[in-house]
């Protein structure tokens, strides 16, 4: 049986970095994938290495970018809010969470992923994730999708013990390098150096390559945001 | 964009004087700087379509990079560290300094209509 999978991530890129695998891994056996994007990343500083883009080019690159990781991965449907970048921490949360609920209403997911609350580092990070799961509450229990959760900061095995979903995407991996290297002007400070590791030792291939074979979930309860 | 040449760019700044315009202003850490270094305190802050109106305004060559300082109505606005400049096809000018990895760390950027902003 196919499912209904929701991202809710407010960059370009944060759908590649952690969860590209996973997402792939759902498109390959048939699920529908929605991705929502909160921003478009209008205020990175990274710019393509050397640089490409400008402040003023970087939204329109992004996005193209971002539809180009979209296709590479199988998300069937983008929604983009196009809101500024940085400030989603300082909208109400009720406000993002009603946006979230709108989408959820609509394609009624089975899965949520998107950053833990609170484990994100980046403030768009917590702020989008705490939504997510502020309108997930707000469903009958019944009908909640199950909130994966991508906790990317240092103290996250401390706090929230052992991931209690670990996804070996390396069937996927050369995919998953694809969608990451689709976020060019973001990622080739990272996907250069690596393909050029790669090329002077290709028999390390596969150990250069690990730290993306893995993709790690904690699995958030929303049970104690409906009291 | 491309190097600074402060004759052209002081040309584009005297454009502005004595208007009423939008002004972009940036400078950033990164907000991932305690991923490497936790006891890095990550520093972002900008402003985007400030209107702002500047009597005098003036390009400075420092070591190898430019500042640029604008006397507003009641103050200053200052920027070092500007490395490249660019007029976009809509006038607006574009300045900004990049690290040696292509990092924006710094903008300024005028124009007389206001930047594209999101929601």
């Amino acid at each position: 049986m196919s499912l209904s999978v929701l991202a809710v991530f407010p960059h370009p890129d944060d759908e590649t970095f952690g969860t590209a695998g996973t997402l792939i891994k759902h498109a390959d056996k048939g699920d529908k994938v929605t991705l929502v994007c909160a921003t478009m990343g209008q205020m990175g500083r990274r710019m393509g290495n050397p640089f490409f883009a400008n402040r003023e080019t970087l939204p329109k690159v992004r996005e193209e970018e971002l539809r180009d990781a979209a296709a590479q991965i199988g998300i069937d449907r983008l929604i983009l809010w196009n809101m500024q970048d940085k400030t989603l921490q300082f909208r109400c949360t009720q406000y993002l969470a009603d946006r979230i609920l709108d989408v959820i209403q609509d394609v009624r997911p089975d899965v949520l992923y998107t950053f833990y609350p609170e484990h994100g580092v980046h403030p768009d990070h917590d702020a989008l994730s705490k939504a997510a799961a502020l309108a997930v509450s707000k469903l009958p229990t019944d009908s909640r999708p199950k909130i994966y959760g991508a906790a990317i900061t240092s103290d996250r095995e401390e706090k929230l013990g052992l991931p209690h979903k670990v996804i070996d995407v390396s069937d996927v991996l050369d995919r998953k390098m694809d969608a990451m290297r689709a976020h060019r002007s973001q990622s080739e400070l990272i996907t250069i150096p690596l393909e050029n590791r790669i090329k002077e030792t290709p028999e390390l291939k596969n150990q250069i390559l690990d730290p993306f074979r893995t993709e790690r979930y904690w699995v958030y309860n929303v049970s104690h945001m409906t009291q | 964009m491309l190097p600074i040449d402060t004759r052209s760019i002081q040309q584009e700044i005297n454009k502005y004087i004595g208007k009423d315009i939008y002004l972009h202003m940036e400078t950033s850490t990164g907000s991932y700087v305690r991923v490497q270094d936790p006891d890095t305190l990550p520093a972002c802050a900008y402003i985007r379509n400030g209107l702002i109106n500047f009597s005098e305004g003036k390009i400075v060559k420092n070591e190898a990079w430019y500042s640029v300082g604008l006397k507003i109505d009641n103050g200053w606005v200052y920027t070092e560290g500007l490395t490249d400049w660019e007029v976009t096809e809509e006038g607006q000018l574009l300045l900004a300094g990049h690290d040696k990895e292509g990092n924006l760390k710094i903008g300024l950027q005028l124009s007389e209509k206001p930047f594209n902003c999101g929601a």
